[in-house]
């Protein structure tokens, strides 16, 4: 049962443990499937569905998905990546992400993957334009939760890694969002080289002091596509 | 590219700028020598690059600069809308409605333009408005109750992203769409800002 | 010391001790906030804080409960709380008329609180009680068939100091709980079938269960064919044999009596008439699977059956058929505890039940691993429906094979249909699974029906085309629920409210049921306005399917289904409102409602839009 086995990303043969989700052994083999809320370092969630593939001919989310021996799994094909467009521009409307004012913008993950999947037509989507309070009581972090996609990584990475429980998600449904454990951010204990104040894909916690720092040009993804570091695995 | 445009008849285009700041009308510019070629392709109508202040026949393709935040706005978008082709979107503000759309989503009241106007004018910390006053004259067109992107009301046929599009992009597309071969984006050079 | 903080000492007290009742296990969550709910009426910041000093957890983890169930409030409500049940059922048997005189009654308006604190009036989704619609509850009791005038009624009682009990049925307070649930609410069986709600001996199905192997009685479960029937159909003998193989120190079986589907109640009935056959299923469970505890998650809405269970599940202790040494058995050991919901339809799915019962939000848990292998608590979780476990019961005594025999070939036995709507008779028909939906609407006097929603929102809407299929897993599926609409109904109201309970209902934790949904009922709207035109087909079916695709859970997966069908069966109602776009202007954009503001601010006309600016 521990001996490695294979299974086919796009009909290609890709290698995997035992225990290995379907987007844990495409990494190894750099293949890039697309994803929002997983990362590196914290525990799956599964919430975001990019990274959603056929395996078997079902809709899994790969990031959860254990690969199996044998497994057809459909990745990178236009119905695929139409799905996934649609979940980042639903992302897009549901917050709001004005790319021109956000500091993020160059070093945010959810705009480099409307980059990789093209998200260039008229929307047929209505925007939701969210007014949650700004919370600008820390010395150093400030939250805008109204740029938040609900990857959970914050929470995850405060829970797990730094061991503190800072974030949280309260209520439901589309008034579903992070909110901090105590009245305002100041109110917590949350430093800013917690591991949670640096996995944020997206401009909703903002490290005072450092925005626009990083010139056009010199940002993550000015350079390459999205996912471009793991596909180079496979050159 | 050059040579399989001569033959064909000029496209006649007209450009706008509206809620914007017309940075992406100067990205235009940024095409640099491209210019002579696109000029080689299209005539401008109505657009502040020729400064015709109204449409002379119908145009092939409309181009627009910026979301609407005024009466005025709307009014220039219906116009293009009917004597244009196709119209495209140009940048941040008309695809999404920009940094003037900010005031969309920062206002609590159940009053978003008052606030807005008071804040702007009146209570706002870094002030010196010593008339007090919403300026209110009647040559001032009236505000819409928000910013709308130009796609919330006409039909967009195409968008060019960016904040502003690189010069790049804007030639390439155009270019693109002129000659029937517009393919889409190259994914390494999108940007939305 | 002043008197607030004394109270707030008090408070602070009081939260103490009922968290150190309930063990001060932050898997009892749930009850814990349920019962601070129950004695401050909201969940303050300060009891959120000192139930996770209590616990051990932060207090954002206590919020993200607190603020994730419908049933508790994170502000101040009445002493007593009136839910209106606000499902398409209700509004159209009068729901409006029936807000406006409790408004009028009590001097306060629909979704607040008044200034005194005595009364909270709500609406609230589907309460179970479609067949004698418009209802409410009153706190934790039901109050059926309302008219202006009853509302009226009871809010003149209420105001009197008379306790909800009371203030519905005269002697309340002398009542047994079976009676108190009798008194309010008519089961409505108007066709009692062979299975469920035929006449039961007693224990039989125990009796039969106790002298054989467990893997006899799962072998038992395989021949009859018993599928889940909360909607799924799941064959049982799988999920049963499953966890009797899966590793575990412990083993779980779980009863979910958390019925959210709107038109649904047979649960309802169930419970009310034949819980004994329901423990007896579990308690059959337990031995299949070596399970000792066991758990009953009852919705909130059906609060007013608690006490009526807590006596059969004392009963049946007194009697020897459950706790220890069951039937003499030793070593036979299996108790079951009531778990109760608090509003949320999403915790009728297995794995946010599960959630909800750890003392979670009830979101649904990644799939694999199964519950059947890593449930409540990582062990090995039994999760069936009400009617499933009456049926297994039924079977170890009747014989699988009898069982089989009634039915389809991939259907077997009965099925408790849930009628309501535009029908004569409404209520519970227990019926084979195979039988015409329109032998059904017939029973139920539906002469006039036009459209059915066959298994609730996340069903399908039928026309009269359809009548003649048959309500069976091989043809039209239903966990229960069979809504009729005659023609005089709005067929895109119908979907308009479908699509929103699916908005509220939505956990919230994937992106395509938290927005898509939200996208959808919005498209519906548009069409509802006029606004529509032939692109927006196409948008509805697209949207659909990226939601139904990418969903994580049941409810995503099936929440388009509104939309979807109707757009099938009924594509003429959409046809019928779609307009070509005109100049290629945008039909939802009103210049007139941009300029209003502006207009009001500036105190002058548009000199572009209105035509009498010079005036």
């Amino acid at each position: 049962m521990s001996d490695p086995f294979t299974f086919r990303i796009d009909g290609v043969a890709v290698t995997a443990k035992p225990g290995q989700t379907i987007m844990e052994a495409a990494d190894a083999a750099g293949i890039y499937i697309p994803r929002l809320c997983d990362v590196d370092g914290l525990r799956h969630q599964g919430g975001c569905r990019v990274c959603t593939v056929k395996a078997g001919g079902r809709s899994v989310s790969s990031c959860t998905q254990p690969a199996e021996p044998g497994l057809e799994v459909e990745n990178n094909t236009e119905a695929r990546n139409r799905v996934r467009r649609d979940l980042v521009e639903m992302l897009f409307h549901e917050g709001n992400h004005l790319c021109p004012i956000c500091e993020k913008s160059g070093n945010c993950e959810l705009q480099a993957m409307a980059y990789r999947l093209g998200m260039t037509a008229p929307t047929r989507f209505p925007y939701l334009e969210p007014c949650r309070d700004l919370d600008a009581s820390h010395p150093d972090i400030a939250l805008d939760t109204n740029r938040c996609i609900s990857c959970g990584r914050c929470i995850r990475a405060s829970q797990d890694v730094d061991g503190k429980g800072v974030f949280g998600y309260v209520g439901r449904g589309i008034h579903r969002r992070v909110a901090v454990n105590g009245d305002n951010l100041a109110d917590t204990d949350a430093v800013l080289a917690d591991k949670a104040m640096s996995v944020c894909p997206v401009g909703c916690i903002i490290r005072k002091n450092e925005g626009f720092r990083m010139p056009i040009g010199a940002r993550h993804f000015d350079h390459g596509l999205i996912g471009h570091e793991i596909e180079e695995k496979s050159k | 590219m050059t040579e399989t445009l001569v033959d064909q008849r000029k496209a006649r285009v007209a450009t706008v700028s509206l809620a914007g700041c017309f940075g992406c009308h100067m990205a235009i510019l940024d095409i640099d020598e491209r210019l002579i070629t696109l000029m080689g392709l299209v005539d401008f109508d109505r657009s502040p690059l020729t400064d015709i202040k109204t449409f002379t026949q119908r145009c092939d393709i409309g181009i627009i600069e910026g979301g609407c935040c005024n009466e005025e706005n709307v009014h220039t978008l219906l116009e293009f809308r009917k004597n244009c082709d196709v119209l495209i979107a140009l940048g941040q503000c008309a695809i999404m409605g920009g940094l003037p759309a900010m005031r969309n989503a920062i206002m609590h009241s159940g009053e978003p333009l008052r606030e807005c106007l008071e804040e702007a004018y009146i209570s706002g910390p870094y002030l010196r408005n010593t008339t007090r006053l919403i300026p209110n004259d009647p040559v001032l067109p009236l505000m819409l109750d928000k910013v709308y992107p130009c796609n919330e009301i006409v039909d967009i046929d195409y968008q060019i992203p960016g904040c502003a599009p690189s010069g790049d992009v804007i030639f390439n597309t155009l270019a693109g769409l002129l000659t029937g071969k517009f393919a889409g984006f190259d994914r390494a050079t999108l940007r939305f800002d | 010391m002043n008197i607030s903080s004394l109270a707030a000492r008090r408070t602070k007290a009081d939260i103490a001790e009922i968290c150190a009742r309930l063990g001060n296990d932050p898997h009892r969550m749930l009850d814990i906030l349920l019962a601070v709910q129950d004695a401050n009426r909201w969940i303050s910041p300060e009891a959120m804080d000192a139930i996770a000093g209590a616990v051990g957890l932060t207090r954002i983890a206590v919020e993200g409960v607190a603020s994730f169930y419908s049933f508790l409030s994170l502000a101040p409500k009445g002493r007593i709380t009136i839910r209106l049940c606000d499902d398409i059922v209700d509004r159209f048997a009068g729901l409006a008329a029936v807000v406006a005189a409790f408004e009028a009654e009590l001097g306060v308006t629909l979704g607040k609180t008044s200034a005194d604190g005595a009364f909270s009036l709500e609406v609230t989704p589907c309460i179970g009680m479609c067949d004698q619609a418009p209802a409410a509850m009153i706190n934790d009791v039901v109050a059926t068939r309302l008219t202006p005038a009853r509302a009226t009624e009871i809010a003149r009682k209420l105001k009197a100091g008379v306790p909800p009990g009371e203030a519905l049925v005269a002697g309340f307070a002398a009542l047994t709980p079976y009676q108190r649930a009798k008194a309010m609410v008519d089961d409505n069986i108007r066709l009692a079938g062979p299975v469920v709600l035929g006449p039961a001996p007693k224990d039989a199905g125990l009796r039969a269960a106790v002298v054989l192997a467990p893997a006899e009685i799962i072998r038992q479960v395989e021949i009859s064919g018993l599928r889940g029937c909360g909607g799924a159909g799941y064959l049982s003998q799988r999920k049963w044999h499953f966890a009797s193989l899966a590793p575990g120190e412990k083993r779980f079986i779980f009863c979910n009596a958390d019925e959210g589907e709107p038109g649904t109640f047979k649960d309802r009935v169930i419970l009310t008439e034949r819980a004994d056959l329901v423990f007896e299923g579990m308690t059959i469970a337990s031995k299949a699977v070596n399970a000792r505890e066991g758990v009953m998650y009852l919705r909130g809405e059906y609060a007013y059956l608690k006490e009526h269970l807590e006596e059969v599940l004392a009963a049946r202790r007194a009697r020897g058929v459950l706790g220890r040494d069951i039937l003499g058995q030793p070593g036979y050991d299996f108790d079951i505890r009531i778990q109760m919901g608090a509003g949320a339809y999403i915790c009728g799915e297995e794995g946010a039940m599960i959630s909800s019962c750890e003392g979670l939000p009830g979101e649904p848990k990644t799939r694999p691993p199964f519950p059947v292998t890593r449930g409540y608590l990582g062990y090995p979780t039994v999760v069936n429906n009400v009617e499933t476990f009456a049926h297994a019961a039924r079977i170890l005594d009747l014989g699988a094979q009898w069982f089989h025999d009634i039915g389809t070939e991939h259907s077997h036995g009965t099925k408790l249909f849930s009628i309501s709507g535009d029908c004569a008779r409404p209520g519970i028909y227990e019926l084979p699974y195979g039988t015409p939906l329109r032998e059904l609407l017939a029973l139920a006097g539906a002469s006039d029906a036009a459209a059915v929603q066959v298994g609730g929102p996340s069903g399908a809407m039928v026309g009269r085309d359809s009548f003649d299929r048959r309500l069976s897993f091989e043809d039209l599926a239903t966990g229960g629920a069979v809504i009729v609409f005659n023609a005089h109904r709005n067929v895109l109201e119908i979907v308009d409210y479908y699509m929103s309970f699916f908005v509220h209902e939505s956990c919230g934790y994937c992106t395509p049921c938290r927005v898509g949904n939200v996208f959808l009922k919005k498209a519906i709207e548009k069409f509802r306005k006029g606004q529509a035109n032939d692109d927006d087909i196409q948008y509805l079916k697209d949207l659909s399917d990226t939601i139904i695709e990418t969903s994580r859970c049941g409810l995503g997966t099936t929440s388009p289904n509104p939309v979807l069908t109707s757009l099938k069966n009924f594509p003429l109602v959409y046809a019928a409102l779609t307009r070509p776009t005109v100049d290629g202007v945008k039909a939802t954009f009103s210049i007139q409602a941009a300029l209003d503001g502006a207009r009001d601010i500036a105190k002058r006309r548009s000199y572009i839009f209105d035509k009498d600016y010079s005036k």
